[in-house]
């Protein structure tokens, strides 16, 4: 479950945008190459992990690496323009010029759980960090059992890589349950909310794995609902977001309870955090 | 400072400029007591005969006034609001730069601080324990800061026994003074005629050898271990001994947090003076011809609005969070991270406080009624 990397505090890698592509009218994804051909080579990630993203002369930001794990050519990135700095990234093209320093934490426990059904509930840009979770199982598809991909989002204009997941639903022993709180013309999918999907979500409890991403308050009744239907806590994990600045567990800022998330996280059991995701202001 | 008495030299007062001398022929620069818009800081001594006598320092919440001192000695001020953390974790510095060549490409390049050799004439037994605490963070197996590191490495450090303890000090209680006891290169006990002065390191070896002292005396060695007990039994404050992590962690909504966010004005005073907070912020400054930014490293507050910032919202968006969060890392969760707690006890977050919350007042508090 850990993957400790070189590449450190810093001063990040030069990296070159090499593709970018609007996801949504706010989502865009940014495809980066090291320059140097040698880190570029050596860049291992595993998925749950995220990358500093470094904007010439206005800063950093955490960003999750979505790209597949076997991609050996590019360092894919889904970031919502936000802020200072993601307002600023989303204006790159390709051959623009990033820094990027990573990649950082502890991601999601994939060696641990072969032989289980796995079960993805995401919300809103929280299917980032778990895209190259679906890329992993993909591609090992004889070590793990079901799939299934629950992802909700507000308004169904957020929903991001769409074409995809009307892919993944085709795929055997896969399934795939999509929600929006607010839908639109031809929305195929859902109306309503995530939790509503659960009913209809085919895994064993007895042997199935959960990964949550999103909004902490959709985590917290994601996983009273899994927890009621039979599934272990010791089998459900989630990743969180927290301000992180240095990425290495010194800078302060991302800490909950004892935790540094940046490097203790971002992808914790439930046991090991539900009790302060209980209280607001952590 | 008395593990070994038998080594133990005495330093006559007529010759403690000699030490600071000694360290300057070493090619220290000495830092010592120095009186700065009313209260005692670190500044560097021009002389070894700038050593400040008679100085106390009055302290009580929201309070600190530098008083004189009858019997004239050269350390008799409590602590004033610098502890060692500025200079190791410096307030502001640059982590790396990097240049923009005119087609876009980023070069990034490390920076290294200069680094002088200094020695601080008069740390407390506070201050060494909260370098100890600061060291476990920045210089983590594997994660070594090396900013600080490089600091911190040519850091000679003169501690001195506490006499006379403010009435914000309660470093007996969280087990950490007033006597020094480990982490120095030398430490000093102020009796009325000189010093008693013990060695903590190979370098304090070398320069109290070559002061040339005469033994200390059983007398004097046992005048000064009375000292250190009567300074702590003067301490007025104190936190429970006990690890307060769980007392703590089960008050989460406890109608105290509401209160002490009603006086708190979230300044950050608190979190500025402690000598173990260790926050801070990540920024870039790029040069005004836009060819080059520098990396900054800035001191933070979990007290200010920025360190809860999230994309869209604020983790903490209220001082009853913020105040929250501070004390209970400090108290509770700071055992998770290093085993122990992360006050040293030194009171500068009472004095400095300008509306006086006192947390050991708030502890108090918030944990009444729970287990002994």
């Amino acid at each position: 479950m850990n993957v400790r990397h070189s590449l450190d505090a810093g001063p990040p890698h030069a990296a070159t945008v090499m593709a970018r592509a609007q996801e949504s009218p706010t989502i865009f994804s940014l495809q980066v190459r090291l320059d140097d051909p040698v880190a570029q080579a050596a860049y291992r990630f595993a998925p749950g992990q995220f990358n500093m993203l470094y904007l010439y002369g206005v800063g950093e930001v955490p960003i999750s690496i979505m790209s597949d794990p076997e991609e050996r050519d590019v360092i894919g990135h889904a970031i919502r323009a936000q802020g200072r700095v993601t307002h600023g990234l989303a204006a790159l093209q390709p051959g623009d010029r990033v820094g990027l320093r990573g990649p950082f934490g502890r991601g999601w426990p994939l060696q641990e759980v072969s032989g289980c059904d796995i079960v993805l509930v995401t919300g809103g840009l929280g299917c980032a960090p778990v895209v190259s979770v679906i890329h992993y199982v993909l591609r090992r598809r004889e070590r793990f059992a079901k799939l299934v991909i629950i992802q909700g989002v507000r308004h169904a204009e957020d929903l991001i890589w769409r074409e995809q997941y009307d892919r993944w639903a085709k795929l055997p022993d896969t399934q795939v349950l999509v929600a929006a709180s607010e839908g639109a013309a031809y929305w195929p999918w859902h109306v309503g909310r995530v939790t509503d999907l659960f009913g209809l979500a085919n895994f064993d409890p007895e042997c199935a794995v959960a990964m949550m991403c999103g909004p902490e308050g959709m985590m917290r009744t994601t996983a009273e609902t899994l927890l009621a239907r039979g599934l272990p806590e010791s089998r459900l994990y989630l990743s969180m977001e927290r301000n992180m600045q240095c990425a290495v567990g010194r800078c302060g800022h991302c800490q909950f309870g004892g935790n540094f998330v940046c490097r203790d996280g971002p992808v914790f059991n439930w046991g090991e955090v539900k009790t302060l995701l209980a209280h607001r202001g952590f | 400072m008395f593990a070994q008495p038998d080594r133990a030299g005495f330093l006559p007062l007529a010759q403690l400029p000699a030490l600071v001398a000694r360290l300057m022929a070493l090619g220290y620069q000495c830092l010592g007591p120095v009186v700065e818009q009313g209260a005692v800081v670190m500044r560097a001594l021009e002389s070894p005969d700038d050593l400040p006598r008679g100085l106390q320092a009055e302290q009580a919440p929201g309070h600190y006034r530098l008083t004189s001192d009858p019997h004239k000695r050269y350390f008799a001020w409590a602590n004033g609001p610098q502890a060692i953390k500025p200079l190791t974790f410096a307030p502001q510095e640059s982590l790396w730069r990097v240049e923009r060549d005119d087609a876009g490409g980023l070069q990034f390049a490390a920076v290294t601080p200069p680094v002088a050799r200094q020695a601080i004439i008069g740390v407390r037994a506070c201050d060494l324990a909260a370098l100890a605490l600061q060291d476990a963070h920045f210089l983590r197996e594997g994660r070594r800061d090396p900013h600080y590191a490089q600091r911190r490495e040519q850091l000679f450090l003169v501690a001195v026994q506490c006499a006379v303890p403010a009435a914000t000090c309660f470093c007996a209680s969280t087990g950490d003074g007033p006597t020094p006891t480990a982490g120095y290169d030398l430490a000093l006990a102020e009796l009325a005629d000189g010093f008693v002065a013990a060695a903590g390191s190979d370098r304090g070896e070398a320069v109290l050898n070559a002061l040339n002292l005469a033994p200390a005396t059983a007398q004097q060695i046992e005048a000064a271990r009375q000292q250190g007990q009567s300074a702590a039994a003067a301490q007025t404050r104190s936190l429970p001994s006990r690890n307060l992590r769980d007392s703590l962690m089960n008050q989460l909504e406890h109608p105290r947090w509401d209160d002490v966010a009603a006086r708190c004005l979230a300044c950050g005073n608190c979190t500025a003076v402690c000598p173990t907070c260790f926050c801070h912020a990540e920024a870039d400054a790029p040069a005004l011809d836009g060819a080059t930014s520098r990396h900054e490293r800035i001191w933070d507050s979990c007290f200010v609005e920025g360190h809860g910032h999230l994309h869209g919202f604020n983790v903490r968006p209220d001082i009853r969070t913020r105040y929250r969060q501070w004390l209970t890392h400090k108290l509770a969760t700071w055992h998770d991270q290093f085993g122990r707690s992360g006050c040293v006890g030194c009171g500068r977050c009472i004095a400095w406080c300008p509306v006086g919350i006192d947390l050991t007042e708030e502890v108090a508090a918030l944990t009444a009624g729970g287990p002994p």
